[in-house]
C-alpha cells in the first residue's frame, strides 16, 4: 500500500506518452484540476472542518486577476496566477476574519462565504472594465510557453499533475502538522480545542489563507486552459458547489478524498456525456442525486467507507 | 427626482417585499421547527411558478385561482420531501443537512432546465400592466395583489400556530422535540406537515408572482437567496421577522433601483446580509441563542 501513490504517480507521468488520444488528456487534465480545487476546498472544508458555500470566490479571483493582468499589462500568468493568489489570500483573511472574529459557525459561515462569492460575481457582471458579464478572453498566442499557452494539451496535463501532486504532497505534510492536528481538533469539537489553549481563530485564519491561495491557482489554470472567464464561471454558486462535491463525495479531510471524488465523478460525467449530451443540465441533476445518496449512505465519503470497511475486515 | 417618483419605488418596494417576507416564512417555519436550512426552498417556488404558468398558458386558469390546486400539491410535495429526504438526516451533521438540500435544489433546478429549457418565460394576465393610483402614488395592480395575498397568507398561518391543536403541536415540536414527543405528539408527522406548510407557502408566492415575474429555472436561485437574506434578517425562525425582513429587503432593493443601475442593487442587499450575519446573526427581531 505504501507504493500505491507512487505507482499511480509513474502511470500518469507515462499516460500521455502511451496514448495518443487528446479526449482521455483531456478528461484526465480536469480530473486532476477539480482534485486540485477540491484540495484546496478539502483544507479548509475538511480538515478544519468550516464548510464554505462560496469558494468560487476565490477561484474567480485567481481566474480574473492573471487573465487581467495578462490582457491589461501583459504580464504573463506565470507571474499573475501568484499574484492572484495572493490576492485570494488576501480576500480570504478579510473574509476570514470577519466571519470568525464574530464567530461564524456551520450554516451560518457557509451562507457569508455565498454572500461575499455573490457580491463579486455581481460586481463583475456590472464592471466593464473587467469584462462585464462578457468576461474575460484571453487573446491566444499559439504556443507560447513563457505566456502558459501552449499548442499541445498535454503540456497542461503536466502542469496541473505538478500542482495536484504538489497540493496533495503539502496536505499530506500538513495533515501530520501541528497546525493539522490543531485543525482536526477545531473540526471536531471547537470549543473543547480552546479549552486546551488552541486559538481556534488563528487556526481557521491559517486554513482559510491556505484554502484560498489554492483555490485561486486552480482558478487561474482554468482561465488559461480554456482561454475564458466569465462573472458565472468564476464566482457563480454552481461553480461553489463543483469544488466542494468531489471531496464531500470522496471523503472530505483525507488527503485521498479530493482525488477519489474527482476520479469518480469524472469517470461517471464522461460515461453519461454521450447519452445526455443533447440535455443541459442533465449532469447538475445527476450531481444533484449522487450527493443526497452520498450524504445518506456515505456520510463521510468514500474513503470514510473504504476505512470502515478496512477496520471490520 | 421628484418625490411622487420615490414615494412610489418606496411603495412597490413595500409590495415586492411582502412576496418576500412570504417566500421567508416558509423558509424561516422550517427552520424554525426542525433547524433544517432548505436550500430547495427556491427551486420549489420555481417548480410552483411553473405550475401556476402552464395552468394559465394551457389552461386558461387564473394564477390566483390554480392555488385551489397547487397549494394542495404543494403541501403534499413538501410532506413527501419531509418523509423521503429529510428524515433520513434530522440526526445528521448540519452540514449533511445542508449538503442535503442543496443537493435537492440541483436536482429540481435542473430538472426544470431539462423540461422548460433555460428561456425567461413571461405571463401576460388581463392585470399584469394594470396600476392604482394613491394620490400621488402609483401601485402595480399585481403587487398590491401579491402584497395582500402574503399578508393574509401570513395572518392565517399565525392563527393557525397560535389556536390549531396541529399549530400547538407544532410549535410544541419546535420548542422541545423529546418533550413533545413523550406527551404523545407523533413528531415525525408534525415535522412533516411543517415541511409541507413551509412548500405550501412558497407555492402560493409562486402563484403570486407569476402576474408579475418572470420564469426561468435559475428564478429561483435568486430568489431564495433573497430569501435567506430576509429569513437571517428577520431573525431564523421569527414570523414577525420574516415579515419585517421581507419589506426591508423589497424597498432596499426597489430604492436601491432608482439610484444604480441594473443587478448592482443587489449587492445592496448582500452587502446588508454579510453586516447583519456579523454584528446581529440572531437577526433583526430574533432572540440571540446560546
Amino acid at each position: 500500500m505504501r507504493r500505491l501513490p507512487l505507482l499511480l504517480l509513474a502511470a500518469a507521468l507515462v499516460i500521455p506518452l502511451l496514448v495518443r488520444s487528446e479526449y482521455l488528456i483531456g478528461t484526465l487534465t480536469l480530473i486532476y484540476f477539480f482534485a486540485f480545487v477540491g484540495q484546496g476546498w478539502n483544507i479548509l472544508g475538511g480538515y478544519a472542518g468550516q464548510f464554505s458555500f462560496g469558494h468560487a470566490l476565490f477561484f474567480g479571483i485567481g481566474a480574473y486577476t492573471s487573465s487581467l493582468l495578462f490582457v491589461k499589462a501583459g504580464l504573463t500568468p506565470w507571474v499573475g496566477m501568484w499574484c492572484g493568489a495572493a490576492l485570494a489570500v488576501l480576500v480570504g483573511l478579510v473574509t476570514g476574519h470577519l466571519s470568525f472574529r464574530f464567530g461564524l459557525r456551520g450554516a451560518y459561515f457557509a451562507l457569508i462565504m455565498l454572500a461575499f462569492a455573490e457580491i463579486f460575481r455581481v460586481a463583475a457582471t456590472n464592471l466593464d472594465w473587467v469584462g462585464g458579464s462578457f468576461g474575460i478572453l484571453v487573446p491566444l498566442r499559439g504556443h507560447a510557453p513563457a505566456l502558459f499557452q501552449f499548442g499541445d494539451k498535454r503540456y497542461f496535463y503536466y502542469i496541473i499533475l505538478v500542482m495536484l501532486v504538489a497540493a496533495c504532497y503539502g496536505v499530506r505534510r500538513l495533515e501530520n502538522s501541528k497546525l493539522g492536528y490543531q485543525m482536526a481538533a477545531i473540526r471536531e469539537n471547537e470549543s473543547a480545542a480552546e479549552g486546551l489553549g488552541v486559538n481556534a481563530y488563528q487556526v481557521k485564519l491559517t486554513a482559510m489563507a491556505l484554502s484560498a491561495g489554492l483555490t485561486a491557482l486552480g482558478g487561474s489554470f482554468y482561465a488559461q486552459y480554456f482561454s475564458y472567464v466569465d462573472p458565472a464561471i468564476g464566482f457563480g454558486p454552481a461553480n461553489s458547489i463543483e469544488i466542494l462535491l468531489r471531496p464531500i463525495i470522496g471523503g472530505a479531510g483525507t488527503v485521498w478524498g479530493p482525488l477519489l471524488g474527482s476520479f469518480l465523478l469524472g469517470g461517471l460525467g464522461e460515461g453519461t456525456r454521450g447519452l445526455v449530451k443533447s440535455y443541459a443540465g442533465v449532469h447538475l441533476m445527476i450531481y444533484g442525486v449522487i450527493l443526497m445518496g452520498a450524504v445518506v449512505f456515505l456520510p463521510h465519503g468514500v474513503m470514510g467507507w473504504l476505512r470502515q470497511r478496512g477496520r471490520r475486515g | 427626482m421628484s418625490s411622487a417618483v420615490v414615494l412610489s419605488s418606496l411603495a412597490n418596494g413595500v409590495m415586492l417585499g411582502g412576496l418576500y417576507a412570504l417566500v421567508a416564512l416558509g423558509l424561516t417555519l422550517i427552520f424554525g421547527v426542525m433547524k433544517i436550512i432548505n436550500f430547495a426552498h427556491g427551486a420549489l417556488m420555481m417548480w410552483a411558478m411553473y405550475a401556476s404558468f402552464w395552468l394559465a398558458k394551457l389552461g386558461g386558469v387564473d394564477p390566483y385561482l390554480s392555488l385551489a390546486v397547487t397549494l394542495p400539491l404543494g403541501f403534499a410535495v413538501g410532506y413527501a420531501i419531509q418523509r423521503a429526504v429529510i428524515t433520513p438526516v434530522l440526526e445528521a451533521p448540519e452540514h449533511n443537512q445542508l449538503l442535503m438540500t442543496l443537493g435537492l435544489a440541483l436536482f429540481l433546478e435542473n430538472l426544470a432546465l431539462l423540461t422548460f429549457k433555460a428561456d425567461p418565460r413571461t405571463l401576460l394576465v388581463s392585470y399584469s400592466q394594470a396600476s392604482v393610483s394613491l394620490g400621488p402614488i402609483l401601485l402595480s395592480l399585481p403587487r398590491l395583489l401579491a402584497f395582500a395575498g402574503a399578508l393574509a397568507v401570513t395572518l392565517l398561518l399565525f392563527l393557525f400556530l397560535k389556536f390549531t391543536d396541529l399549530g400547538k403541536a407544532l410549535r410544541a415540536a419546535a420548542e422541545e422535540r423529546d418533550g413533545a414527543a413523550l406527551v404523545g405528539i407523533p413528531v415525525q408527522r408534525v415535522y412533516a406537515v411543517a415541511f409541507g406548510i413551509g412548500t405550501a407557502c412558497v407555492t402560493a408566492a409562486g402563484a403570486m408572482a407569476v402576474p408579475f415575474f418572470y420564469v426561468s429555472p435559475e428564478v429561483g436561485n435568486t430568489l431564495v437567496i433573497t430569501a435567506f437574506v430576509v429569513v437571517v434578517l428577520g431573525g431564523m425562525g421569527s414570523f414577525a421577522g420574516a415579515l419585517a425582513g421581507g419589506l426591508l429587503v423589497g424597498v432596499v432593493e426597489s430604492l436601491g433601483g432608482l439610484f444604480v443601475h441594473g443587478s448592482l442593487a443587489q449587492i445592496g442587499i448582500f452587502a446588508l446580509f454579510i453586516l447583519v450575519l456579523l454584528f446581529k446573526p440572531s437577526g433583526l427581531l430574533g432572540t440571540p441563542s446560546a
